[in-house]
């Protein structure tokens, strides 16, 4: 039993950071409908950019997860601006060709400076384990856990409330319409890549210290990890993303710890198939109808 | 926007430009050390006097093994453990009127690549060859060096097949043979009864290590109450094998697995409190390295079944462990000991068969020395059997304070 707790919190954990970044991957496609391939590998630049900031500049961890988050804002946009804009009116197939070019890119850009080998992450912060009866649960996850939750509450109301939130919406609804209504279809979608990769660092800053290590290809395993939560939960719906991202986790641990260590990432994208024969838009995606 | 990208481009081909400086870099390094060994033994009179019809003559030796990428640290160690037998050898007058030239190739623990840093040393003359550094690497140069017949003496290669053809040899332990050496080391020392095991399940040498700790556990009395597998799409993220051993209430995690994934395991295993002894093989040599100086306390207590322990007291490894700290200003691993031994080896092949390298049957004699030697090595005395297999005993280590210190039974 209490072996079903530990691994029900640390799947919630993994599920989270999962879902975190699925978060970008929604947004980018409900907003601007195109598949960023690259999101993955943005998690790794961010991680990377606190081992360096840490590291080699002493920052204090705060000050290097800041500096992590304004690095991927900055790198998020610049892609967005240098691949993805040009490229705003080509065939869907053009723009995903692209982004897997990009995530290619900034791999190897990071093997080149980085080199091969995996770097330590700095512990930027330290919570001790709990332990309560037989029930030992890492410190780490939970702050993980409890972040997520807050950052996702906190986009969701963003996306609900605020004036730029109801623009995204607006252009994740029907664009053309949404600039005659008078938004800049092209601001709103910067400000999407910009969340979106802000939310990619922190969910590198959490991987880094959940799992200790950090090298070019880390991000490529969580980005696709990501997007099929995003797919399973229905790509382009925020809380399905969440929903998404959480259960891919727990089922992952579960799978792992209860049917077989090597089996659980087939198990995993078993389920997404079966999710996506019964429910093609996946769990929370709506059906769009083609209007003649 | 053009602009911007003639900048990234600009920017892409500097960056491009100083990788190809790094790399021209490595390579001319080792050319120094192999010509100014000679240079020094030139002048001495004595070794021109005896031997006049060998001056200049040497023994060209090929080492191949990760020197990059994420097991560069076996590569390194074994490549500097056997620059220094070189060093040492050439500076007492060299061997028959021979000095030794040791020429290194990085493979980045690749089987492919490590064929083609075969062919390009054999293009350079190599005369002897230390296979490769690791397992997979070096099975498939035993194929190449079966097709010249020259003779191998690998410093790591533990996996069963590195040895598979007549001209092939070892230094270090064979892969099932550290699993039933490791499940008997345990149970003698009586560290623990109850064993858990993490074992990478794509991995040859891991697999190999794990059945045969398994039926050997079995064997001398220890129970193993968990079996956790993972793979190489899988090696970042063990909170679940560990919840796992925790459960399972094992005093003991065998990890028959390389140091990178051992660093995971155990930084892992710090954050989630797990208590249990880590007990490691070979492949886990250098695991304090990798860990990195942050998490250097996840290493205290792990244990290492190891041949060598740069901090034994006999005098032979007292001396190399300090001409060694000097050279490379770090602490000589097991694979440095197996690249140093491994250069002995050839020498007292040399000497026993008194072969030359000009000889038509300068192989054929090499390879008859081999099985009449026996070699007083840093990793311990050793003798080969003709399928290439060192006879020698197994000790252990335990990291203290980030140090490998001698394990002593209690």
């Amino acid at each position: 039993m209490m072996d079903l707790i530990a691994n029900l919190i640390s799947g919630l954990s993994l599920g989270s950071i999962y879902a975190l970044i699925a978060l970008g991957y929604t947004m980018v496609y409900g907003i601007a409908k195109m598949l960023n391939f690259a999101h993955g590998d943005i998690i790794m630049v961010g991680a990377f950019a606190v081992i360096t900031t840490v590291s080699m500049l002493g920052f204090p961890p705060a000050l290097a997860i800041a500096a992590s988050v304004v690095c991927c804002v900055v790198l998020g946009v610049c892609v967005e601006r240098i691949a993805y804009k040009p490229l705003r009116k080509s065939p869907p197939l053009a723009v995903l060709i692209t982004a897997i070019g990009v995530s290619y890119f900034l791999q190897s850009l990071a093997l080149l400076i980085f080199g091969s080998t995996q770097h330590s992450f700095p512990k930027v912060f330290s919570v001790p384990t709990l332990a309560l009866g037989a029930l030992t649960i890492r410190g780490d996850m939970l702050v993980t856990l409890a972040v997520t939750t807050a950052i996702m509450v906190g986009m969701s109301l963003f996306i609900a409330k605020s004036r730029t939130g109801k623009a995204m919406r607006a252009v994740s609804e029907d664009r053309d319409a949404a600039e005659l209504m008078g938004i800049s279809v092209n601001r709103t979608i910067t400000i999407t890549f910009a969340i979106g990769s802000a939310l990619a660092a922190v969910a590198g800053v959490f991987y880094g210290t959940t799992y200790g290590f950090i090298g070019p290809y880390t991000g490529s395993m969580p980005g696709i990890k990501a997007f099929v939560a995003a797919v399973f939960g229905g790509i382009g719906s925020m809380p399905g993303a969440m929903l998404g991202g959480i259960l891919l986790g727990v089922i992952e641990n579960l799978a792992k710890r209860y049917i077989s260590t090597e089996l659980s990432d087939a198990i995993v994208f078993a389920v997404l198939i079966i999710v996506l024969m019964v429910k093609p838009t996946g769990l929370l995606g709506k059906r769009v109808t083609e209007k003649v | 926007m053009k602009k911007i990208f003639a900048l990234a481009l600009a920017l892409m081909m500097v960056l491009a430009a100083f990788a190809g400086c790094t790399n021209g870099t490595t390579e001319p390094t080792e050319a120094p050390t192999g010509t100014e060994a000679p240079a020094t033994t030139d002048p001495t009179p004595d070794s021109g006097a005896s031997e006049p019809s060998a001056e200049g003559e040497k023994l060209v030796i090929g080492g191949i093994g990760p020197l990059t990428g994420d097991y560069a640290t076996y590569g390194v160690s074994v490549k500097q453990g056997a620059e220094m037998a070189v060093k040492e050898i050439n500076e007492a007058g060299g061997v028959n009127g021979l000095t030794f030239e040791l020429l290194f190739e990085d493979d980045q623990a690749d089987a492919e690549m490590a064929v083609n840093a075969y062919n390009k040393l054999m293009d350079n003359g190599m005369q002897v060859s230390l296979g490769a550094t690791t397992s997979g690497a070096c099975i498939a140069v035993t194929e190449e060096v079966q097709k010249d017949g020259i003779l191998m003496i690998t410093p790591s290669g533990s996996q069963k097949e590195c040895v598979q053809y007549d001209t092939c040899f070892r230094i270090c332990f064979t892969d099932p043979d550290q699993g039933n050496y490791a499940a008997q080391f345990i149970a003698d020392n009586k560290i623990a009864t109850k064993v858990a095991v993490i074992y990478d399940k794509s991995n040859d040498y891991s697999n190999g290590i794990k059945d045969n700790f398994v039926a050997k556990a079995a064997e001398v009395g220890l129970e193993v109450v968990s079996e956790q597998a993972f793979t190489d799409q899988s090696r970042t993220d063990f909170s679940v094998q560990l919840q796992a051993i925790a459960s399972s209430g094992a005093e003991l995690v065998f990890l028959p697995i390389y140091a990178q994934e051992a660093a995971y395991i155990l930084t892992q295993a710090q954050s989630a409190n797990i208590s249990a002894i880590f007990f490691g093989c070979d492949g886990l040599d250098g695991v304090i390295e990798k860990i990195g100086a942050d998490n250097v306390s996840a290493t205290e207590g792990v244990m290492l079944l190891t041949p060598f322990a740069a901090d034994a007291q006999d005098e032979q490894t007292v001396a190399f462990t300090a001409a060694y700290k000097a050279a490379y200003n770090a602490t000589p691993d097991q694979f440095a000991a197996d690249g140093y031994d491994a250069i002995y080896t050839i020498k007292a092949a040399l000497e026993q068969s008194g072969a030359k390298p000009g000889d038509a049957d300068f192989n054929e004699k090499m390879v008859a020395a081999m099985t009449a030697i026996t070699v007083d090595g840093l990793t311990g005395t050793m003798t080969w059997s003709a399928d290439g297999e060192p006879t020698k005993s197994a000790t252990a280590v335990v990291i203290k304070d980030g140090a490998y210190v001698a394990y002593a039974a209690e």
